[in-house]
């Protein structure tokens, strides 16, 4: 709760200059004008005093200063300079002045003050020594205070945001780091949702953590619109420590994997440097033995499809038995295909056993001709079955390559409706959402 | 504040029919359109970010030495409006279903948006029937009455004719006839109750088994068969279950292999929207053209408990069912009585045609 508040504060320190305050504190603080006399009594006594204005005025900035008390001292001598002020002028000014407070600026006069005077506890403690000290009998600033205008300027009031939310919406214009990732095109929104992240960002300092880490990526490659999505999906690179980054891909670079396909790789699979090096090593051997394939073209797979690198081998290997014991396919057989379409490997045992079902006791297609177009492995089941009976109905569902009128597995699924209609089955689109109707 | 998602998602109210593919669940169905409105929805521009005041240290003009900072104040758009923050404007349609139909069955769905969903608990109680399709395959028994369960057992099929079938599907029908007026729970010997059923306005009250209102043979083609079956308060099971049957009235076994919903009251198949029309303006469209419909279940749901088979009994379920109106007040309810009637006998005779014509068969 106070991390945030006092991250974000720090954050708005930090940035440039953008003040947030209220009008009503600008006017008071500008109005303030105090009769030079006055200057001179330094120990008080403060009355509390009846006028509901002063004490509203006196109330507001001590609610904010309560919980920024353990913040460092250098936010302390920064913006507890004008309080420090006003602690002391204030009590003389109610005494004398209760109401002959006149509204003129007095550009030349600046309170002099000590600075060791800052801490509240310390203002308290020199009024102790006073007598008659009420419960609430603590010195506030008096707004009516008038100071200089560089204090006035250098004043920083901070913003009154919540200490706890659901949302990162209040945030975002007080962060330097979440408007900045805004700009860069980081769907906040779906970082917010979940656990943790939020808080994460928030406390995140852009020029320390963000921006060198921004800076290694595009050195890496990444293209800048890529960057944002690379970071909603993976907000966590912004925590990783750079030499881990670095190490990674180095060792990636070692493995012959060219600039561009690590930066593809990256784009591609944003988790990808979140793992270490032994883990990323571990699994391009198991792929290279399992698959048998020559290093170059287990290389283009990872290319391809690097979520490989990422997820966990187990459905991978679940998947590959299956095509082998179950589907019954040969091993260069599922080499092709493998190559050719890599989603297989992470395919859904089930639907890819429907469509298998399907594709070969039902269509009647072997086992040859299946290895031969894998992409209907990848296609929905649904689209195949409502195109082949279709084509059964017509009298046109012919597979054999030999025969005449042969239609090829690929044109079957790749083909958008209107195509598949007009040249492979030589109908109307009506026609098949009628025939659609009659399933 | 009529942005144009807003006035896109106040057009969205009403009931229209799907046609849902075989082997999906429907929940899937109905999660699949919700997400196409969204993504219409939600590609529709953003409001604009409102602008907050924000005071910014600017050195100040030539007049003043340039060292001098003053605050001025600037309206800035606030990046909390930004879409990248606030997220999609719209995370949830209220899609609502109204019979539901399991997932090896296919047919017509019908499916709710907005303020009609209000409507579609009105269809369900209303006493609209509904028109399958089931095919069936002699020779064999499985445990779930489907031809993908697992085979329990094998017969021979080589003496089943049509004519028999016939015999055995008269058989049932009469049966359920009995049923009908039983639930219905009208005297047959008065002179209303014969007049009602004269004009197939029977049906059953309150809770009551799956009743088929009629039934017969379209295609015969050992060992494939289909039937054609309008019924009420049934489920699918209980349609598959129903082939089973007559396997065993006929001395065999058969399995259904399809059960296709062709009508559900009067949403029919002919619009009904397929995979590719699940598009926000075929919905609209869809919509439009049922507007009508949804008018008369709307009346229809006062009527929905009513005896439509005495004059008396329909005033006093008028005045007992006005509570239960939502959409018309008492006032309006009586003036219009009799036009309502008239709207929806004609509505049940549009909807219960076949009923009727195989009601006075078997009566007579």
């Amino acid at each position: 709760m106070c991390n945030i508040l006092s991250a974000s504060i720090k954050n708005s320190h930090e940035g440039p200059v953008v003040m947030h305050l209220c009008q009503r504190c600008v006017f008071v603080f500008r109005c303030l004008r105090i009769p030079a006399s006055l200057q001179q009594s330094t120990c008080i006594l403060h009355q509390r005093s009846h006028d509901s204005r002063i004490t509203a005025a006196l109330l507001q900035p001590s609610h904010k200063q309560l919980p920024v008390h353990n913040l460092s001292q250098k936010y302390n001598i920064e913006t507890w300079r004008p309080c420090g002020m006003h602690l002391r002028a204030l009590s003389s000014s109610v005494q004398k002045n209760n109401s002959d407070l006149t509204p003129k600026k007095d550009e030349n006069h600046c309170v002099t003050y000590d600075s060791s005077v800052l801490h509240q506890e310390s203002s308290q403690v020199s009024l102790s020594n006073t007598h008659n000290i009420g419960l609430d009998a603590v010195v506030r600033p008096s707004p009516f205070q008038e100071i200089c205008e560089e204090e006035a300027l250098r004043i920083q009031v901070p913003s009154a945001l919540p200490p706890v939310s659901f949302t990162l919406r209040p945030y975002v214009d007080q962060s330097e780091t979440l408007s900045k990732l805004v700009q860069l095109g980081v769907d906040l929104w779906k970082l917010e949702q979940r656990p943790n992240v939020g808080s994460m960002l928030v406390k995140l300092d852009f020029h320390s953590d963000v921006a060198p880490r921004l800076l290694f990526l595009k050195d890496l490659g990444v293209e800048e619109p890529k960057l944002g999505s690379l970071i909603t999906k993976n907000p966590f690179i912004l925590t990783e420590s750079l030499e881990n980054l670095e190490a990674r891909v180095a060792y990636l670079r070692s493995k012959k994997f060219s600039a561009q396909s690590v930066a593809a790789m990256v784009s591609k699979a944003p988790y990808l440097l979140n793992f270490s090096v032994k883990r990323l090593d571990n699994r391009l051997g198991f792929f290279q033995q399992l698959l048998g394939l020559s290093s170059e073209k287990t290389q283009n797979l990872m290319i391809r499809l690097p979520k490989l690198l990422c997820g966990s081998l187990e459905p991978v290997k679940e998947n590959l038995k299956v095509c082998e014991l179950e589907f019954g396919f040969r091993e260069n057989e599922i080499r092709h295909i493998v190559t050719t379409v890599p989603k297989v490997l992470l395919a859904n045992k089930r639907k890819l056993t429907q469509i298998f079902d399907f594709v070969h006791n039902t269509m009647g297609i072997p086992h040859s001709l299946i290895a031969k177009f894998p992409q209907v492995l990848n296609a929905k089941f649904l689209r195949i079955r409502e195109r082949h009976l279709f084509l059964k109905y017509l009298g046109r569902a012919q597979y054999q390559p030999s025969q005449p009128s042969y239609i090829s597995l690929d044109r079957l699924v790749i083909l958008p409706d209107e195509i598949f209609c007009s040249d492979v089955a030589l109908a109307t689109l009506e026609d098949f959402e009628q025939f659609q109707k009659t399933l | 504040m009529s942005t144009k998602a807003v006035r896109l998602f106040r057009k969205l109210d009403g009931l229209f029919a799907v046609y849902k593919p075989q082997g999906v669940h429907w929940k899937l169905v109905r999660d699949n359109i919700e997400s196409h409105l969204l993504k219409e929805l939600n590609s529709c521009p953003p409001p604009p970010p409102r602008l907050t005041v924000q005071f910014q240290l600017l050195t100040s003009g030539e007049n003043r030495s340039s060292t001098d900072l003053i605050l001025s104040p600037s309206m800035v758009p606030s990046l909390a409006d930004h879409p990248q923050v606030t997220g999609p404007q719209f995370h949830k349609v209220h899609v609502g279903i109204g019979h539901r139909l399991d997932a090896f069955s296919s047919g017509v769905l019908v499916l709710g948006l907005g303020k009609a969903n209000g409507l579609l608990e009105h269809l369900c109680k209303s006493h609209v029937t509904r028109d399958y399709t089931l095919e069936g395959e002699f020779g064999k028994a499985t445990d779930d009455f489907c031809h993908t369960g697992r085979v329990v057992e094998k017969t021979t099929y080589d003496h089943v004719t049509q004519d028999k079938l016939e015999r055995v599907l008269a058989m049932m029908q009469g049966a359920n006839q009995k049923a009908l007026i039983m639930y219905s729970q009208v005297d047959l010997q008065t002179q209303e109750a014969y007049e009602l059923a004269l004009k197939g306005l029977l049906y059953p009250h309150g809770k009551s088994p799956p009743i088929l209102t009629g039934l017969r043979c379209i295609h015969f083609n050992p060992p494939h068969f289909t039937l054609e079956v309008q019924c009420v308060n049934e489920t699918q099971n209980y349609l598959r279950k129903l082939i089973h049957e007559v396997g065993l009235e006929l001395r065999t076994s058969a399995v259904c292999s399809g059960v296709r919903r062709t009508r559900d009251g009067p949403f029919k198949v002919e619009n009904a929207l397929t995979r590719q029309q699940w598009t926000t303006d075929n919905i609209i469209q869809a919509i439009a053209h049922f507007r009508s419909t949804k008018r008369k279940i709307r009346k229809s749901g006062i009527y929905r408990q009513t005896a439509a088979q005495s004059n008396t009994s329909i005033q006093e379920q008028k005045s007992k069912g006005h509570d239960d109106a939502q959409n018309f007040s008492c006032d309006t309810m009586v003036g219009r009585e009799s036009a309502e009637k008239r709207d929806e006998e004609s509505m049940m005779k549009r909807v219960d045609e076949k009923n009727s014509s195989n009601c006075s068969t078997v009566l007579n």
